[in-house]
C-alpha cells in the first residue's frame, strides 16, 4: 500500500514530523513502511513562465528564440525546438543550474550561435504522461492554462512535492489499506489529534432513486451490505490535478473524473467502489446472485469469462454486469458517453471474493481488499464521500436517496478485560491502557471495551494486550528470562545421532544437507523405483516431486555435482530423513546414514574400513560384510552390511556405467536400526598383566577363498588363547601357483593368568593349520 | 715381570681408549682388556706362579690398573656419546617449513553447526528438543494453528499437497500442537526441522528449508520473557553486541505478535547494501501463543500463558557467515562444505 504523506496531512496533524519519522514510528507500532520515497525532488529550479515574444532562429530552420518572464523582471532568452509555443503561453521554464528527472542538467549555452538561458520543458521532461496532465503525451512543450501563476516553482504549481510511504499491511488490518486508516494509525501512535470524522449518510432509501433502480441481494451471506447511488447529468472529463496527483503518488493512473472518484474513495477510505454506466443496466434493476451455469462475462481487461455458480456477480434484470468484488464488466464500463451512472459501495464476503479470483487468476486491487474481510459500516460511509466529490467536482447532479441493502445491522463487539491481565501478559506496567485504546477508536467502559466496526481483527482482550503493547512500544517492554527450574537436555537417541555425526567428521566426512524431494531422473540415476514413495501432487517441478525412499539419490547428486566442478576428492555424509508410504495415515519418516565419496584413495576397502571403524566404535559389535547385489552399485564390489544377522545397508563402490571417477564408494545404513544397537557406554576389561606370543603365518589359500572363512576357522581353532588375528598381507604372483593367493595373518596368543610357554603357543598354530588344512585346503607358505 | 706386563697392557689399553672414535670401539677394548677372556684377565691368571709375598703388591696394582682403565674408558665413552648424539641430532635436522603430512578430518554443514549452538543455548534456558512429522497433516499445520480453511496460507500455491489433508508442513509450529497435545504445562521445547514452502529457488528463497520451533507454556509467562530468550539466543549466536527490534505483526496462533528484526552488523543501523537501506534485517516471527490455540490443545489459557517463535536456519547461518547465497548451502561443494 502506497500513501501520500500529503493526503495522511489531511487527517492527522503532522506538523513537525518529517516523513522519515512517521515512517519509523509507524513501522514500530505495525504498520511497517517499506520505502519512503520522495516526489519531486528530482526537479529542481524549473519555474512556471509566460512567453513574451517568439521568432524563428535566424540561423536554424527549425529553432525558434523564446524571450520569457518567469516572473523575476528579467525575461530569460530561450531557444526551443518546439513549434507548439507560442506568444502568450503559459509554459514551465527549467532555468540556468536546473535540475530534471533522471539526473538531467541544465545550464545556460549557446544554440546555433545565440545564447540560451534554459529550457523549456515538455510534460515527459517533467516525469508526466498524458494521465497525470493532459497534452503532455502530445509532441513539444507543456501548455499550462493561464490559473498558473508566472514565477511560481513549477514543483509546487504542478503539485508534483509529496512523499510517498510504502507499507506492508498485514492480513488482519485491511483497514489499514486505506489513508484514513493508517492517519487514524499515525495519531494514535504519535498522540497527536485525528481528524477522520465521516459524512452522516444523507436521506437515506427514500428520494428520486426509488424510480430508477430497485437492488435485490439474493445471497446475504455472500453480500452482507449493498449500497448504490445514481448520479445523472454526469460531464465525463479529467478530474483536479491535486486528485490526479495523490492517485499517481498512491500508484494508480488517473483515469477520468468518474473512475479517479471511484479510486480516490478506496484509497481514502479502504472500501472498493465500481461506477456502472445506468445506460447499460436493463431494467432498472441491480440484483446481486450467483452467477448461473454456463453463464459468461466480459470483464473490463476485455477477456471473457466463464463464470461458474460459486461464484457472485452482479447482474441487471438479464445478464451478469460485474464479478463481485472482483472487477466490473466491460459491457457497463464508464466512456465518453456516459451521461447516468450508478455507483456501488458494498460488502462482499472475503473467502467467496478470494476463491473467485483466484479460479479465474484476476487478482485485482479491489479483490485483495475484500479478501481480507472488510468493514460493512464502511460501505455507505464510502458512498457518502463519493457523492460529496461528484459535487466537489461538479461531475454531475446525485438523486437523491440510497439503496442499501443490508443483511441485518451487526452488533458491536464488547471484549472485557482488566489492565492487570494485559500487563501480566505483556510482563509492563501500562498506565493509560485506556487512553491508548480509546485512541485507536475504542470506547472503554465497565472493565470493557466496544470494539469500533472496522477493527473485525479484535475479538479477544489478548487482542487489546497487542493493541496497548504496540502503541506503548514493544521496545519499552524489558526482556527478562523466563523463570527455569530445571536443565534442559537431550533424549538418548537425540544424543547418539549427535555421537554418529562426531564420528563421522572425525572419519573424514562433511556433512551435506540435501533436498528431501526427488524426480525421476535422480531416482534412474541411483536405479531406484518410486515403490512406496509419497508424489507431491502440486510440485516445483517434476525434479523435485518425490519424497525419496533412500538416500542415495540425493548423494548421487551431491557426487555428481562435486565431480563436474572438477573436485578431486569428495568425502560426503548425511544423516537425514526418508520417508515410505506403509499405508497408515502418515508415512513413515526415518533416519538413514549415508557416507562415501571418491578420489584420495577411496575404494571398496577403504570405505569399509571406515565402516568398520564406525560400527565398531557406535555399536562395540563387528559388522559382517557378505557379498551383495544392488542395481547402482559395482557386483563384484558390494557388500550387505550387518550386525548380529540384523542387515543394516550396503555398501559398494558405485557401478561404473554411472560415470563416477573411478572407484567412488557409497555406504547407505539404517539409522534407527545403528540407534538401537548402539551401545554408547564401554564395559571395561582388565589390561593384560602377562606377556603374549606372536606368530606370522603366510598362508596359501585359493583366490576364491573368503578371508572371512579363513579367520573363522583360525578363530575357533585358536581357542581362549588366539587373543588376535590380524592381517597384514595379501600376495599374488610369482612362487604363489597361479589360482590362489598368500594372505598373512599375525595371531597374538596370550594366557590371562599366566606366561604362556611357547610350546603352548606352536600347539595352538599346529592345530589351526591343520584345520585351515582340512577345512579350506590352505597350506603354509614355505 | 708381571708388574711390567700390567704397566704394559695398562700403557696399550690407555692409547687404545685415547684412539677410539666410537662406542663399538670402546666396548671392543672394555672386552679385549676387561673381560673374562681379556688380556688383564689373562695376565691375573698368572698371579698363582707368585710367591706369597709378591702377591699383595701386584693384585693391588692390578686393581689399579684394573680402575685406570675402566675410569679412562667411562670418562671416553661420556665425550663419545655426547659426539654421537650431536650427529645424531645434526643427521636428523628437516626442513621445519616443509608441509606437515596431511591428516583429514570432517566437517559439520554450516547449518548444523548453527542449529547445534541453538540447541546448547536452549537446553541452558530448560528447554527440550522435539521432534514432528515434516509430512503432516492441514490439521496440525492449519487448523489447530488458528489457520482456517479460507486462509491464503493454505493454497496450493503456497503449500505442497499430498492430498486435500496431507501436506509438507510450511512451519514447524506443527510440533507445538503435537507436543502440547501429549504434555502438560510447564512445557519447553524447542523443535528444529525442514519445512516447505512453494517459492522458486533463488539466491534467497529456497522451497525447502530449516526451522527451529520455540515453545514455552506455563503459568505467567509474559512477552517480557519472549524477548529475554531471543535476546539471549541471539547473543549466544551473534555475541553480545547484538541490537534486535520488536515490531507488531499478525499471526493467526500468536497474540500479541511480533517480527524480529536485527540490527545491520555490516552498518550497525545505518542502513548500507547488505540491510537494503533499512539499517535492519527481518529475522523471525513470534509472540504469545494465541489463547485459541491453547485451549484446541486442551490447555486452559486462563491459567497458562506461552510463548512461541519459529525462525529459519537458513537466514541464520548466511548471517553468521555472510554468505550470500543460499542455494550455495544444498550444492555440497567440498570447496564450500571446507571451509566452515
Amino acid at each position: 500500500m502506497k500513501c501520500s504523506y500529503n493526503w495522511l496531512k489531511e487527517y492527522v496533524r503532522l506538523d513537525g514530523v518529517t516523513p522519515k519519522e512517521l515512517a519509523h514510528a509507524l513501522t514500530m507500532s505495525g504498520s511497517k513502511v517499506e520505502t519512503v520515497t520522495e516526489l519531486g525532488a528530482d526537479i529542481q529550479n524549473v519555474v512556471i513562465g509566460k512567453v513574451l515574444a517568439i521568432e524563428k532562429h535566424p540561423d536554424a530552420d527549425r529553432l525558434f528564440v523564446c524571450s520569457v518572464d518567469v516572473g523575476d523582471g528579467t525575461p530569460r532568452q530561450i531557444v526551443t525546438g518546439a513549434d507548439n509555443v507560442f506568444a502568450g503561453a503559459v509554459i514551465p521554464a527549467a532555468l540556468d543550474e536546473a535540475l530534471l528527472p533522471g539526473g538531467k542538467k541544465i545550464k545556460t549555452g549557446k544554440m546555433r550561435g545565440l545564447e540560451s538561458q534554459g529550457m523549456l520543458c515538455s510534460g515527459d521532461e517533467l516525469g508526466l504522461d498524458g494521465h497525470d496532465q493532459p497534452d503532455s503525451d502530445a509532441d513539444g512543450i507543456l501548455i499550462l492554462d493561464d490559473s498558473f501563476a508566472v514565477g511560481t516553482d513549477a514543483v509546487e504549481a504542478l503539485m508534483l512535492r509529496d512523499t510517498v510511504l510504502e507499507f506492508e499491511i498485514t492480513n488482519n488490518r485491511p483497514d489499514c489499506l486505506s489513508v484514513i486508516g493508517l492517519a487514524r494509525e499515525a495519531a494514535a501512535t504519535l498522540r497527536l489529534p485525528f481528524n477522520g470524522q465521516t459524512d452522516a449518510p444523507r436521506d437515506p432509501l427514500q428520494g428520486e432513486i426509488t424510480q430508477v433502480l430497485t437492488v435485490t441481494v439474493e445471497n446475504d451471506a455472500l453480500c452482507p451490505r449493498y449500497s448504490a447511488r445514481v448520479v445523472k447529468d454526469i460531464t465525463i472529463g479529467l478530474s483536479p490535478l491535486w486528485m490526479r496527483r495523490r492517485l499517481r503518488a498512491c500508484g494508480v493512473r488517473p483515469i477520468n473524473n468518474i473512475v479517479d472518484i471511484t479510486n480516490y474513495v478506496m484509497l481514502e477510505t479502504g472500501q472498493p467502489m465500481h461506477a456502472f454506466d445506468y445506460a447499460y443496466i436493463q431494467d432498472k434493476q441491480i440484483v446481486v446472485r450467483a452467477a448461473r451455469a454456463g453463464e459468461t462475462l466480459k470483464t473490463l481487461d476485455e477477456k471473457e469469462r466463464a463464470l461458474e455458480p460459486s461464484m457472485l456477480v452482479i447482474a441487471d434484470a438479464n445478464n451478469a454486469v460485474a464479478l463481485a468484488g472482483v472487477m466490473g464488466g466491460a459491457g457497463s464500463e464508464i466512456t465518453e458517453k456516459t451521461r447516468t451512472i450508478v455507483f456501488e459501495s458494498a460488502n462482499f464476503n472475503g473467502p467467496s471474493v478470494r476463491k473467485t479470483a483466484l479460479s479465474l487468476s484476476m487478482r485485482t486491487d479491489s479483490s485483495s481488499r475484500f479478501e481480507k474481510g472488510l468493514d460493512p459500516a464502511m460501505a455507505p460511509a464510502a458512498m457518502e464521500r463519493a457523492c460529496k466529490l461528484i459535487e466537489e467536482l461538479n461531475a454531475g447532479t446525485v438523486l437523491s436517496g440510497t439503496a442499501d441493502v443490508q443483511a441485518g445491522p451487526t452488533p458491536p463487539v464488547t471484549v472485557p478485560f482488566t489492565r492487570e491481565q494485559i500487563e501480566k501478559h505483556l510482563g509492563v506496567a501500562i498506565p493509560d491502557v485506556n487512553e491508548l485504546l480509546e485512541s485507536l477508536g475504542f470506547t472503554v467502559k465497565d472493565g470493557a471495551v466496544v470494539v469500533p466496526s472496522w477493527r473485525r481483527d479484535v475479538s479477544i482482550w489478548q487482542d487489546l494486550a497487542e493493541e496497548a503493547a504496540r502503541l506503548h512500544g514493544y521496545d519499552n517492554i524489558p526482556a527478562t528470562l523466563p523463570p527455569s527450574k530445571n536443565q534442559g537436555w537431550l533424549t538418548e537417541p537425540q544424543k547418539l545421532r549427535a555421537q554418529l555425526h562426531g564420528l563421522c567428521v572425525s572419519l573424514g566426512f562433511y556433512e551435506m544437507l540435501t533436498y528431501s524431494f526427488i524426480g525421476p531422473a535422480d531416482l534412474d540415476a541411483a536405479r531406484l523405483t518410486a515403490d512406496k514413495a509419497k508424489v507431491i501432487q502440486n510440485p516445483l517441478g517434476e525434479e523435485h516431486s518425490i519424497m525419496r525412499t533412500a538416500l542415495l539419490p540425493s548423494f548421487i547428486e551431491a557426487l555428481s555435482h562435486n565431480a563436474a566442478v572438477r573436485n578431486p576428492e569428495a568425502r560426503l555424509y548425511e544423516l537425514n530423513m526418508i520417508y515410505t508410504d506403509e499405508g497408515g495415515r502418515l508415512p513413515l519418516e526415518t533416519r538413514r546414514l549415508i557416507l562415501g565419496g571418491y578420489g584420495g584413495g577411496m575404494d571398496f576397502l577403504a570405505l569399509k574400513g571406515v565402516v568398520e571403524t564406525l560400527l565398531g566404535r557406535f555399536c562395540r559389535k563387528e559388522a559382517v560384510f557378505a557379498r551383495a547385489e544392488e542395481p547402482s552399485l559395482h557386483p563384484g564390489r558390494s557388500a550387505s552390511v550387518s550386525i548380529g544377522g540384523r542387515v543394516l545397508g550396503v555398501l559398494g563402490e558405485l557401478h561404473p556405467s554411472l560415470g563416477f571417477p573411478p572407484h567412488a564408494a557409497v555406504c547407505e545404513l539404517d539409522a534407527e536400526a545403528l540407534i538401537e544397537l548402539a551401545r554408547p557406554d564401554a564395559v571395561f576389561a582388565s589390561l593384560p598383566r602377562f606377556p603374549a606370543i606372536s606368530r606370522d603365518l603366510a598362508l596359501i589359500c585359493k583366490k576364491e577363498t573368503p578371508a572371512a572363512e579363513i579367520v573363522a576357522i583360525i578363530c575357533k581353532a585358536g581357542g581362549a588363547l588366539l587373543e588376535d588375528c590380524v592381517l597384514f598381507d595379501v600376495y599374488e604372483g610369482r612362487s604363489i601357483p597361479e589360482d590362489s593367493r598368500s594372505l598373512a595373518y599375525r595371531l597374538t596368543f596370550r594366557a590371562p593368568d599366566r606366561t604362556l610357554r611357547d610350546d603352548e603357543a606352536e600347539a595352538a598354530v599346529a592345530k589351526i593349520l591343520k584345520k585351515l588344512q582340512d577345512g579350506l585346503g590352505v597350506i603354509i607358505r614355505s | 715381570m708381571l708388574h711390567k706386563n700390567l704397566e704394559e697392557l695398562r700403557d696399550k689399553a690407555l692409547d687404545a681408549v685415547r684412539n677410539a672414535r666410537d662406542a663399538m670401539t670402546l666396548e671392543n677394548i672394555r672386552v679385549g682388556f676387561l673381560g673374562k677372556k681379556g688380556e688383564l684377565t689373562a695376565i691375573l691368571k698368572q698371579m698363582g706362579s707368585l710367591s706369597p709375598e709378591e702377591r699383595p703388591s701386584i693384585g693391588a696394582f692390578a686393581n689399579d690398573v684394573r680402575a685406570a682403565v675402566e675410569g679412562a674408558l667411562e670418562k671416553a665413552s661420556g665425550t663419545i656419546a655426547e659426539k654421537e648424539l650431536i650427529k645424531r641430532l645434526a643427521d636428523e635436522t628437516v626442513d621445519v617449513t616443509l608441509p606437515g603430512k596431511p591428516f583429514h578430518t570432517g566437517r559439520r554443514h554450516p547449518m548444523q553447526t548453527v542449529l547445534d549452538d541453538v540447541v546448547k543455548i536452549f537446553l541452558g534456558m530448560g528447554f527440550t528438543v522435539a521432534e514432528g512429522p515434516e509430512i503432516e497433516t492441514t490439521y496440525y499445520c492449519f487448523d489447530a494453528l488458528n489457520t482456517g480453511p479460507d486462509h491464503p496460507a493454505r493454497d496450493p500455491q503456497d503449500t505442497f499437497y499430498f492430498d486435500d489433508e496431507t501436506i509438507l508442513r510450511t512451519q514447524t509450529s506443527s510440533v507445538q500442537i503435537r507436543v502440547m497435545e501429549q504434555a502438560k504445562p510447564p512445557i519447553r521445547i524447542i523443535s528444529p526441522g525442514k519445512t516447505y514452502r512453494k517459492d522458486e529457488i533463488d539466491a534467497t528463497h529456497s522451497a525447502h528449508f530449516h526451522q527451529i520451533e520455540c515453545l514455552a507454556v506455563d503459568k505467567g509467562l509474559t512477552m517480557g520473557d519472549l524477548k529475554g530468550a531471543l535476546q539471549t539466543m541471539m547473543e549466544g549466536l551473534y555475541g553480545p553486541d547484538v541490537k534486535l527490534r520488536f515490531r507488531p505483526h499478525h499471526f493467526p496462533y500468536t497474540e500479541p505478535s511480533a517480527e524480529v528484526d536485527l540490527q545491520c552488523f555490516a552498518c550497525r543501523g545505518e542502513g548500507c547494501r547488505m540491510c537494503k537501506f533499512e539499517g535492519w534485517i527481518e529475522m523471525l516471527g513470534s509472540g504469545m501463543v494465541h489463547p485459541a490455540v491453547l485451549d484446541r490443545c486442551g490447555i486452559d489459557a486462563s491459567v497458562y500463558s506461552g510463548f512461541a517463535f519459529g525462525v529459519g536456519i537458513e537466514r541464520l547461518t548466511l548471517m553468521r557467515y555472510k554468505i550470500n547465497d543460499l542455494r550455495l548451502l544444498y550444492e555440497n561443494d567440498m570447496r564450500f562444505l571446507k571451509q566452515f
